[in-house]
């Protein structure tokens, strides 16, 4: 097959080892990833803060970028729950909202060939089993998106557990949101950053040494609160366990440890 | 699916009065509260327990998602014709001896209630636990008229002794722990014990022994509604105590007070309801208590029923096509429940009467929106959009996608003179974001910080928001784009 991939904005700009791994993932499994050039953002920030007539643009753009792509692709996958959510239950709606029913109707055509990366591997290439090798304990977070937007349901967790070696812990209350929430975490900085206390201090009980989820965005927020409370703990995208192979292993990340000047002692620098 | 872009067209429809606006903006008024460890502990354990149990008592029925959908249908319908099914509620209370009364805001049905009480000369009434009489401050006017209001619902009583306000819809007191109840009954409560311990029973004995001596005085009871049939006039409440029986029973006059989102077209939807309600609110197959009553019946019951229809806000509510489906809610609190922030902030942050999930589409849409410094304009903003709520709501309102439609209404309405950080960054982005040479551009703009390998911990504003509680991991050098360009000329293909 001949897969579009939606890189999504986060991770083009902060988490490109996201998108290479979903890249990766696709080749090794024989298909053929084609990255549209023109692509940028769902438009989610701007519609979920309620600044629908700025998002429109970006979502006419984004139609208009995998519609293309989609002349010459069999399907788009995103490495990202929240985003495609977006583009399934948000950019008609807002085309529609905007009189534009022919926009509405493009982007409803172009959401029906947009899989996020659980959904297009079990549902669309019909796979569990990717091939791949972790050897390391991983606790999985499902993203509130993904699991009530998307209902994803547990094909990440059956992906993860085909991987070979991987030591997938059970995260409490894993189904309650992380407390990141867009621009929730900056408008209701102080409730988000309790909701994340609590998601650290549940990932922290399991022992495991990675956090990784579906979306960057909440691995952006939980990973944050890891480092910054030295946890150890470091985040990774599904992805990038799901591209993980004994050949090419994906190194468990170690956390660069912020600080205010460069560390001197022997050992520490890095 | 078209719909009005704003809503700054006056119908002339009523405005809501009473306590559904708070004094402090959200993220203000939840921070004071995140600080309060044993409100959050009595929280975490209270939401947890009833999280719970909920699940298990919806597994148990097959047909759980279809009784959600009809839930749904009967409400859409019934907002749909609301005139008409009010008014043939109106019909049929009257028809049976009852009488109707239209309360267009919450003055007016004050107003209304003082007379109708003033007229059988009593100066004291039983309470059956009511959000509309909370919503519309009816205690505290009472109190004004000289007439004392007496709340029967064990936790509102909790709430009414302690001088406090109610913080949850179905649990108004879960804020407080046994040992700070006994202190509420030790000092407040008239009779109460000097030795009273804190064991659930003991406290619901001494409660009783106090409550049964105003059920038995009690000339007057005002209560809410739950539910009523158009078709027959028939009114509903659903309790858990038997206070609510006691009140609808005992005193000669009865007056219920019932916004008109209530009102169902026929007694048959309440199959669906009552099933739906239990489970969802306290997680029971069936409430202890349901009383029905239409009208009066000689020589039973109240000889005297009134009816006040309440609209305060609610026909604004109605002329949203969208927000609308708030009024849907029949008032479970499944959505505080499973709610995460409402978990952690509690109900009293909301400032309305209605706190969580559905306090936040609710009470902006009942009151309308003043301007940005408008505490109720905080509210839309107050969930991060988990979807927990619509999960959990029996009449499935999509209280996430209301939650986003308020935002944008709120945006359109561009309650400011100036354009604020917030408008400029949105239009920077949407800028960049609407050409994929331009983001490309603004991100190597960001990546003059990619020096730095080690993740940021402290960053100016407004970046100081986000490294307040949380590292940035470092900028990479390349953005995926880039190195997907440089691997397309590496190997000479092109896509």
């Amino acid at each position: 097959m001949r897969i579009a991939v939606f890189t999504t904005c986060l991770a083009d700009a902060l988490y490109p080892a996201v998108a290479r791994a979903t890249v990766t993932l696709l080749e090794r499994l024989g298909h053929q990833a084609v990255v549209p050039a023109d692509q940028t953002c769902c438009g989610q920030m701007h519609l979920n803060t309620g600044y629908w007539a700025r998002g429109l643009p970006v979502v006419r753009h984004h139609v208009e970028t995998f519609e293309a792509a989609l002349d010459s692709c069999d399907a788009v996958v995103a490495p990202s729950g929240s985003c495609v959510g977006s583009v399934r239950h948000q950019h008609a709606m807002v085309a529609a909202r905007y009189d534009d029913d022919a926009l509405a109707e493009r982007a409803t055509a172009v959401a029906g060939r947009t899989y996020e990366l659980s959904e297009l591997l079990v549902d669309v290439l019909g796979v569990t089993d990717v091939g791949a090798w972790f050897g390391h304990p991983v606790t999985y977070y499902p993203t509130c998106h993904s699991l009530r937007m998307l209902r994803v349901g547990d094909k990440p967790v059956r992906l993860l557990r085909a991987v070979q070696d991987i030591d997938l812990i059970e995260l409490p209350g894993a189904d309650s949101c992380c407390g990141f929430g867009g621009t929730f975490a900056l408008k209701n900085e102080a409730t988000s950053s309790a909701m994340l206390t609590d998601k650290v201090a549940a990932v922290t009980s399991t022992g495991a040494q990675v956090c990784s989820a579906g979306d960057s965005s909440c691995l952006m927020h939980i990973g944050g609160g890891l480092s910054r409370l030295r946890t150890g703990i470091g985040t990774l995208h599904l992805a990038q366990i799901l591209a993980s192979t004994r050949e090419h292993p994906c190194p468990v990340p170690e956390p660069r440890r912020p600080a205010r000047r460069r560390p001197s002692l022997p050992g520490a620098a890095r | 699916m078209t719909r009005p872009m704003t809503r700054t067209v006056d119908l002339g429809m009523p405005t809501a009065t009473g306590f559904l606006r708070g004094e402090q903006k959200f993220p203000a008024a939840a921070a004071d509260r995140l600080t309060d460890a044993q409100l959050r502990r009595n929280l975490a354990h209270a939401t947890g327990t009833i999280r719970t149990k909920r699940l298990r008592a919806v597994a148990e029925l097959d047909d759980w998602e279809e009784l959600r959908l009809a839930g749904s249908a009967i409400k859409t319908d019934a907002m749909a014709r609301l005139p008409e099914l009010l008014e043939q509620l109106e019909a049929t209370v009257t028809a049976r001896g009852g009488v109707v009364h239209w309360a267009r805001d919450g003055v007016e049905a004050n107003r209304i209630i003082t007379d109708l009480i003033r007229a059988t000369g009593a100066d004291e009434v039983v309470k059956v636990k009511s959000m509309a009489t909370q919503e519309i401050g009816l205690n505290e006017h009472l109190e004004t008229e000289g007439i004392r209001a007496i709340e029967t619902d064990l936790a509102e009583l909790i709430v009414q002794l302690g001088n406090d306000r109610p913080s949850h819809i179905l649990v108004p007191a879960i804020h407080r722990n046994r040992t700070e109840i006994r202190d509420i009954f030790r000092t407040a409560m008239p009779g109460a014990p000097a030795d009273l311990g804190d064991e659930p029973r003991e406290l619901a004995m001494a409660a009783r022994s106090y409550l049964r001596e105003r059920f038995l005085t009690a000339r007057v009871a005002v209560s809410g509604a739950n539910f009523a049939a158009a078709d027959t006039g028939t009114l509903a409440v659903v309790e858990s105590e038997g206070n609510g029986r006691m009140c609808l029973t005992l005193p000669r006059t009865l007056i219920t007070v019932m916004g008109i989102e209530k009102v169902l077209p026929s007694f048959t939807d309440l199959e669906v309801f009552l099933q739906l309600l239990p489970r969802s609110s306290t997680a029971e197959r069936m409430n202890p208590y349901t009383s029905l009553w239409t009208g009066v019946t000689p020589g039973d019951g109240p000889q005297e029923f009134h009816l006040v229809l309440l609209d305060n806000g609610r026909t604004r509510v109605l002329a949203d096509e969208v927000g609308r489906a708030a009024l849907h809610c029949i008032r479970c609190s499944a959505c505080l429940n499973v709610c995460p922030v409402y978990e952690r902030v509690g109900g009293h942050a909301y400032g309305s009467v209605y706190p969580g999930p559905i306090g936040a589409i609710l009470s902006p849409q009942l009151t309308g929106i003043t301007g940005p410094d408008d505490p109720n304009a905080s509210l839309p903003y107050a969930s991060t959009l988990c979807g927990a709520c619509f999960d959990a709501c029996p009449v499935r309102i999509d209280i996430p996608s209301i939650l986003v439609e308020l935002r944008a209404d709120a945006v359109e309405a561009g309650h400011r003179p100036l354009p604020g950080g917030q408008d400029v960054a949105m239009a920077a982005a949407a800028w960049a974001m609407t050409d994929g040479r331009r983001w490309g551009r603004l991100i190597a703009l960001g990546r003059l910080l990619s020096w730095r390998r080690t993740g940021f911990r402290r960053l100016p504003w407004p970046a100081s928001i986000w490294t307040r509680h949380r590292d940035l991991p470092p900028l990479p050098a390349r953005t995926f784009r880039q190195q997907w360009r440089d691997r397309l000329r590496r190997t000479g293909s092109g896509s």
